[in-house]
């Protein structure tokens, strides 16, 4: 598989994508605003839990002008006022929450509409090159772009070789080279040419290129629902519907008991007992999970994909540039019988004095740290580099009458004229089967040695693996390299599995017999190799400097091109199912403590043993009622934090992050309320809210 | 309460847990390939019945048709009923005692009762029933409750197969379920019934003479046998209507515990059918416990307040030598083993009673009527349990399953949208019906009119009533007038959606799972044979049940037991 360049270069943490600061300023103010604007009826039918508790606004508002009318301020008036002002809260604190989730994102998407500003492109006819508007392009059509004008269209490169600015889309300010052919290919319309000139064939009609799929699935509005969220959604519609009907029942029990029960004091047992708190963050917590990724540079291009990411347990990691460093560092001199390893040594410096390649400047820092070689003065002009050749196979130099060659261990022995004798062979062969590279060094007509090229594995990836491996998930390394340096390399880097000697089919063979063993498969690719297994894998990032046929068979992109991402987009996955559920838990374990609030407080006047069940010791019926609509909600403003950055995700196993969330959550939820509707009853009734009168 | 009491729950669960697993892979033989041992008689009666109802046993059924053939069985059922028992006085056959014809409420209330595995009787068996219409209705008592096994196959096959759109064959799965299972067990436990001093006889009723110089008519007839099934079947059907607290139906106390165990065996059994089927016995476990948890609870709860009796009499200051409830027990049998036989009626879902409910303390009443508005999870009748529990976890799982951070699975299939839907209507539209059809017999004329008492104890009796038709138990609280045409009908209803609003989405539900693919199992999968997921899934039935029926238990037993403490009386 062919390294991925821009994976060598450091990341560079960008300002643009970092989140912007929980509570900012601006922010909150549209919010608000937005908050407002959402109370319409169509906009809340899309979640009917909060259209539920606007409605039973709207009920206990008539409620209350209607007992001002009839008998003017009574307590009656006040409490009846009271509640329905806290079910408006309530309604407007869900919307505030998802106004805040979208409008992180939306701040991202009007800086990408920025650049969709309509631009004049160079189309070739069979005639002549006319100028027309970028928007009248079509598929299949050819343009011509220069240095320092826009790219109008999505596109494929079919002639020459430019640098292009693409730091609008990647935020990665160096320049990346597009050419024709290979996997370098496909540009993106609103990057801008730097240099040269190049021919593009046009692949996106107008309005469906990468950059318009971008903001629109960056704008939360047409974000689709990911099938848990639709399960879930369903399941608080249901859970509304049952309590609905649950409370309309109690209004014939509690007239066969002789209890009086107000239409006020029914809709706020409603709006207690159906999951708010859930119902108001759950577009939030979707929204944010989106927001979340982008800030580690990764565009989900569908909804689903974040959340198959979280269900993922098969990942496919390319040796290359992922797992290892990429390019082979030295490790180890092994001098031939006879030979001292300091003249190895020196020799091998000699060598790769002129020699740029990573491997080269590694042979040299080996040199210097393992065996003390100062720095060697030689006289330049009487030195001559030999350069490396596909031919050849070695390289090395010419100096003061020496001649020194490293480089491949058959080339480089039938260069000097010697046999390779089998204590040599040995170490060539130890070397081999730890899955490095040997490289012999000789010297005029005498072998020296063999340098160990060795395939780094990434600092910390074992760690991380292991991690993954604790969350159930099997890691599987691709790399084109024979089976024994394969098996040695996987052994290094601890991952589970590898496939060996890949080739495009043989990689999409694997993903496909994978999955039809029921495993969810995620993996990475940047190459138009890659292209049919990523089209068969449930979460398939593309490298944003991939070709266009990776980028098109991938589910995400990752901006950066580390595909390292690929375990934060799991993690990102996760995180998202997990808030969602842990919510979910607390919203319905909520109305047990709300129950014991607000039934002893509508039946005592019938029943006054039911007095029993006030456990919460709450100063009377009126505070009861209204401390439990209180906390109900406070309760979602004081989860937008935790909604908006999900809950922290721990790779380990199922059962041990089930036993911590359902202690925090489960039981918290359990327990939460009941202190909270106490301390609201302290404060209701310490400022004279209600009536006391029990 | 005596340790002696106490100790009797734990010893019938001893018992049974071994006949169980015997059963569980019998069962497991004769219905999913196999050999048993009684294979050669009963695979010739196999043939014989596929061959006089012309049907192929061979074809596999896609979820539709299978649900259509098992509708179709229950219909044929219901129509035979209502006919036996409107021509009852015309038709020439087994009525020595002139039984006149069953008024029509009754009867259309009767038909869906034993079509549905309810058995509620609105009506005394021995003054109203000829002896053609018991046989009937016994044959019935054979084929409501096979019905359940098959819905248990389903859901189960559900599980067991992997990308396949067929869930069996109905006919196969019905037909060899009577003949393995219900008629060589009810067979045996009628003649070990008759063995402790059941009577079995199509005699006319003998009249005697009594010592104060009385006549008294003593009804008698086909009792053992019908007992057994009645008791296995998980029916409740007596024969008379005081049903197992007759001398005749539960002569001393080793019958009330054979019945006992009897009627707990197929129930338990399905759990390890279940374990069988889906070849992880791990998975027994939790249910196992979860159930067995709830049904001690119950039991000892119950016992606990009838033995502990009515607090009124304490708060009028009466202080008795025994303050225990005895009211409207059998005082052969005393608090413990009523109240454990009681529980069992509404947890296992036989609905044939040997105590008096309505003579209960609030809070003991509470008990049976909560075991029925968990939806008869615990044990339940014949698979209908089993896959009560297994909705429950699906429901578990998908609330808290999200908290590990995968979409939820169970049993390696993927719990999606369409099944959360199926098992929360599965579990949510009966539970409502309930709360329904109580809510409109307080308000309507009509249902108060039948109550007999007032305040929170007829409310009791409503809710009770309902609970048992919507579970299929059968059993009442008394204390209404349940053949008024209006509780016939809303009965009748509540019966009807408490078996086919279960069974239809739960067998979608199956079909559903047949068809996906099994996902292998991982260390990031759900573990769910542990300790935690028991605690989860016990806690999301009793979660469910009291947020749905808080508001209405307020209003009834609990106001009730308080008021009592206050020395108030209702």
């Amino acid at each position: 598989m062919k390294q991925i360049t821009d994976a060598e270069t450091p990341h560079i943490p960008l300002a643009k994508a970092k989140a912007p600061s929980l509570w900012n300023g601006d922010l909150v103010k549209s919010s608000l605003k937005q908050a407002v604007w959402k109370l319409s009826f169509r906009k809340l039918m899309t979640n009917p839990v909060m259209f539920v508790v606007e409605i039973g606004a709207i009920v206990t508002t008539g409620e209350m002008l209607r007992y001002l009318i009839s008998s003017g301020a009574t307590p009656t008036f006040s409490f009846t006022l009271q509640i329905s002002l806290w079910l408006w809260l309530t309604v407007l604190f869900a919307n505030f929450a998802e106004a805040m989730a979208e409008g992180r994102g939306k701040a991202h998407a009007d800086e990408l509409r920025k650049m969709r500003t309509d631009s004049v492109a160079r189309k070739i006819t069979p005639d002549a090159i006319v100028e027309v508007s970028a928007s009248d392009l079509n598929v299949g059509d050819e343009v011509i772009v220069s240095a320092g004008e826009v790219i109008p269209a999505d596109g494929e490169v079919v002639y020459g070789i430019a640098t292009v600015d693409e730091s609008a889309i990647t935020g990665e300010s160096a320049p990346v080279i597009r050419e024709s052919g290979g996997d370098r290919s496909a540009v993106t319309g609103g990057t801008v040419v730097l240099s040269d000139e190049i021919r593009v064939r046009v692949t996106a009609e107008k309005g469906e290129s990468f950059l318009d799929k971008m903001i629109a699935l960056i704008e939360a509005g047409v974000r689709q629902k990911t099938p848990n969220e639709i399960a879930l959604a369903l399941l608080l519609s249901g859970l509304s519907m049952i309590f609905l009907i649950v409370v309309v029942t109690v209004s014939p029990f509690a007239i066969y008991s002789h209890a009086h029960v107000s239409v006020t004091v029914l809709v706020a047992l409603l709006v207690a007992l159906i999951p708010t708190t859930i119902g108001g963050l759950l577009s939030a917590i979707g929204i944010s999970g989106m927001n979340r990724l982008y800030e580690k540079n990764v565009v989900a291009l569908s909804g689903r994909a974040v959340e198959a990411a979280g269900d993922v347990s098969i990942i496919l990691l390319d040796k290359t540039g992922t797992l290892t460093m990429g390019a082979r560092q030295a490790a180890n001199l092994f001098p031939a019988r006879g030979i001292d390893v300091m003249d190895l040594a020196q020799a091998a410096y000699m060598s790769s004095l002129s020699d740029e390649t990573p491997e080269g400047r590694s042979i040299i820092s080996l040199c210097k740290d393992k065996y003390s070689l100062q720095n060697i003065n030689y006289d330049d002009t009487t030195s001559e580099t030999v350069e490396f050749s596909a031919q050849t196979k070695m390289s090395g130099i010419d100096i003061g009458g020496k001649q020194i060659r490293k480089g491949a261990v058959r080339q480089v022995a039938d260069w000097a004229g010697e046999k390779i004798n089998d204590e040599l062979n040995q170490i060539v062969e130890d070397v081999s089967k730890s899955g490095s590279t040997p490289l012999l060094v000789a010297e005029s007509n005498k072998i020296l040695g063999v340098i160990e090229l060795k395939d780094i594995v990434k600092p910390g990836i074992k760690s991380r693996l292991s991690m993954l491996r604790a969350a159930g998930i099997k890691t599987v390394m691709i790399t084109g390299d024979n089976p024994i340096t394969a098996a040695a390399i996987a052994e290094e880097a601890g991952v589970d599995d590898y496939l060996a000697e890949a080739t495009p089919v043989s990689k999409m063979e694997y993903v496909k017999s994978v999955r039809a063993e029921g495993y969810m498969v995620a993996m990475v690719g940047d190459g138009t190799n890659d292209a049919p297994a990523l089209a068969n894998a449930d979460v398939a990032v593309a490298m944003n400097t991939g070709t266009m046929a990776a980028r098109q068979a991938g589910n995400m992109i990752d901006l950066d091109s580390n595909p390292t991402k690929l375990i934060d987009i799991v993690e990102a996955g996760k995180q998202i199912l997990i808030t969602r559920g842990a919510l979910t838990t607390f919203s319905i374990v909520n109305d047990v403590a709300k129950y014991f609030a607000i039934i002893p407080a509508m039946f005592v006047v019938a029943y006054p043993g039911l007095e029993v069940l006030n456990v919460m010791h709450l100063a009377s019926p009126e505070s009861a009622i209204l401390s439990a609509i209180i906390f109900n909600a406070l309760i979602i403003p004081i989860l937008i934090p935790l909604a908006l950055k999900g809950i922290r995700y721990q790779a380990k196993s199922a059962a041990s992050i089930l036993r911590k969330n359902l202690l925090v959550y489960g039981l918290g939820g359990l327990v939460v309320p009941f202190i909270g509707i106490k301390l609201i009853d302290l404060a209701v009734t310490a400022l004279h809210l209600v009536s006391l009168a029990r | 309460m005596t340790w002696q009491g106490s100790i009797q729950v734990f010893i019938v669960l001893i018992i049974l847990i071994p006949i169980a697993m015997l059963l569980g892979s019998y069962m497991y033989r004769f219905l999913e390939g196999g050999k048993t041992f009684a294979d050669r008689p009963f695979k010739r009666l196999e043939k014989g019945a596929y061959k006089f109802c012309g049907v192929n046993p061979d074809s596999e059924m896609v979820w539709t048709r299978y649900l259509f053939a098992l509708l179709s069985v229950n219909l044929a059922g219901f129509v035979i009923l209502m006919i036996l028992l409107a021509l009852q006085p015309v038709l020439p056959w087994f009525n020595p005692a002139h039984m006149t014809r069953v008024p029509f409420w009754t009867n259309l209330n009767t038909s869906i009762s034993f079509i549905t595995n309810t058995n509620w009787q609105n009506y005394s068996g021995e003054t109203t029933l000829s002896y053609l219409s018991q046989i009937w209705l016994t044959v019935q008592q054979f084929l409501s409750p096979v019905s359940g096994i098959c819905m248990l196959l389903v859901v189960v096959r559900g599980f067991s197969r992997s990308s396949c759109k067929t869930v069996g064959n109905f006919w196969r799965d019905f037909i060899r379920t009577i003949i393995w299972l219900a008629i060589p067990i009810a067979f045996i436990g009628a003649i070990v019934l008759l063995a402790l001093g059941s009577p079995d006889n199509f005699n006319a009723y003998t009249v005697a003479h009594t010592l104060q110089g009385h006549r008294q008519v003593i009804a008698q007839g086909p009792v053992a046998s019908m007992t057994s099934i009645m008791q296995l079947g998980d029916n409740g059907g007596g024969f008379f209507n005081a049903n197992a607290a007759h001398p005749y139906a539960a002569p001393n106390a080793a019958s009330l515990i054979f019945q006992l165990i009897l009627g707990m065996s197929i129930p338990v059994s399905c759990i390890f059918l279940f374990g069988k089927m889906i070849k992880d016995k791990l998975q027994i476990r939790p249910i196992l416990l979860v159930m067995g948890v709830l049904f001690i609870a119950g039991t000892l709860l119950m016992y606990h307040y009838e033995a502990a009796g009515n607090p009124a009499l304490t708060a009028h200051g009466i202080h008795l030598a025994s303050t225990q409830n005895y009211e409207g027990k059998d005082s052969r049998f005393g608090i413990g083993t009523s109240t454990l036989f009681n529980n069992s009626t509404t947890a296992v879902s036989w609905g044939s009673v040997a105590a008096s409910n309505d003579s209960m303390t609030p809070l003991g009443g509470l008990i049976p009527l909560f075991n029925m508005m968990t939806g008869e999870v615990i044990f339940g009748s014949w698979g209908v349990g089993m896959v009560g529990m297994i909705a429950y976890a699906i429901l578990t799982l998908f609330l808290a399953g999200l908290m590990v951070g995968r979409t939820p699975e169970y049993l390696g299939k993927k719990i999606e949208s369409f099944e959360v839907k199926m098992s929360v209507l599965s579990m949510v539209v009966p539970s409502l019906a309930i709360l329904v059809l109580s809510a409109l017999s307080v308000a309507l004329p009509a249902g108060r009119s039948g109550i007999f008492n007032h305040g929170p104890h007829g409310l009791s009796e409503v809710l009770y009533a309902f609970a048992s038709g919507v579970g299929n138990n059968g059993s009442a609280f008394g204390g209404l007038n349940a053949a008024s045409p209006w509780y016939s009908a809303t009965v009748g209803i509540a019966m009807l959606l408490g078996r086919f609003a279960m069974y239809i989405p739960l067998m979608a539900m199956g079909s559903s799972l047949a068809k996906k693919q099994k996902i292998p199992t991982t260390a990031g999968t759900f573990p769910t044979h542990g300790i935690l997921f028991s605690v989860l899934l016990g806690g999301t039935v009793l979660v469910v049940g009291v947020l749905i029926f808080f508001p209405a238990l307020a209003l009834g037993p609990l106001a009730e037991q308080f008021a009592a403490q206050a020395g108030k009386l209702f």
